[in-house]
């Protein structure tokens, strides 16, 4: 496969980017914008909440400066820890966005550590499926609540490599390579990266893409974050396509021993 | 002088003319670009905004996108 032809697919939708963006944490438009800009990402995430809470109401609303026609705008649940309150959310959003039935569904069981409740998750996986909606859902690295995620409809598996804004990296690069191994649909890693070598390892496992945050809104410089990690999505993704060399436990030589003029 | 009735709008109890409408309320708390409304924990589709007629102890919920991950 060349790599120019190569494309992201979530259900019937292409994205030459493989990079998913969030759009909190910044310190305004500005450079929300920006950053975003300069991670090329073509799908961002945004949250559902009441008007003129978190923003100024002298301030353009969030969709005036990242427009729905610009963008594929992807809803989440933060926050919410009940499917009910979840599926509500997703409702809502589709509702504001004008039927748009793509969402980010998360769960959370616990505020100390953001670790998704599989079970409501589950739960409100099947629901959104059953009222029409394509659920990219965030959830743990365990191979088989992947596969029965995945089982339920349309359905994107988008397993955590740790903790929400926690930056540790990918932990358990084994578990990640037994869901994509396993994975019928696309698996997007969600949460966890904290730099650009970190986005380069889950697309070298063979992720179809990553979605992050405060990677980028919490470097020194979300600009210049954001171009790194667009970059090293594709070096990674590059070099997953391209096919690793074996890993040996010795040397061997670059240079030919034939023909040395010494001895 | 038009009769009055208090409703809970995002959270805060408010007073409104008993023939307001969704289109007033958010007219009144000024939101700007897209927005989505809860009725009693019902969505209220946007071409019911302007037909649907309060009642007192009515709980709307008006929400939006913002910033997140």
């Amino acid at each position: 496969m060349k790599a120019a032809d190569d494309e992201l697919r979530v259900f019937d939708r292409k994205f030459k980017s493989r990079l998913l963006v969030g759009t909190g944490k910044y310190q305004n438009f500005d450079e929300t914008k920006a950053a975003i800009d300069a991670s090329g990402a073509e799908i961002i995430t945004v949250a559902i909440r009441r008007t003129n809470i978190g923003q100024n109401s002298d301030e353009p609303n969030l969709l005036e400066v990242l427009s729905p026609e610009q963008y594929t705008i992807l809803p989440n649940t933060a926050g919410c820890y009940d499917a009910k309150t979840a599926v509500r959310t997703c409702q809502l959003a589709r509702e504001l966005l004008d039927g748009h039935n793509l969402v980010k569904l998360e769960v959370l069981g616990d505020e100390k550590t953001l670790y998704p409740d599989v079970r409501e998750t589950l739960i409100a996986t099947r629901q959104l499926c059953d009222d029409g909606f394509e659920v990219m859902v965030y959830t743990t690295d365990d191979p088989i609540v992947a596969r029965e995620l995945e089982e339920m409809g349309k359905v994107c598996v988008m397993p955590l490599a740790a903790p929400i804004g926690s930056g540790l990296g990918i932990q358990n690069r084994y578990a990640l390579r037994t869901i994509i191994e396993n994975a019928k649909g696309p698996i997007i890693v969600d949460a966890g990266v904290g730099t650009a070598s970190d986005a380069a390892i889950a697309m070298e496992l063979g992720c179809d893409g990553v979605l992050m945050n405060t990677a980028i809104a919490e470097a020194e410089n979300p600009v210049l974050m954001a171009s790194a990690m667009k970059k090293g999505i594709e070096a990674g993704r590059e070099a997953y396509l391209a096919g690793r060399m074996p890993r040996r436990a010795y040397a061997s030589a670059s240079s030919p021993l034939d023909g040395r003029f010494f001895s | 002088m038009s009769s009055q009735i208090t409703i809970s709008v995002n959270g805060e109890s408010r007073d409104f003319a008993a023939t307001a409408n969704i289109d007033d309320i958010v007219r009144e708390i000024a939101v700007r670009g897209r927005y989505a409304v809860e009725v009693n924990g019902e969505i209220l589709p946007k071409s019911h905004h302007s037909n649907y007629t309060l009642k007192a102890g009515d709980i709307v919920e008006v929400v939006q996108a913002i910033g997140g991950g």
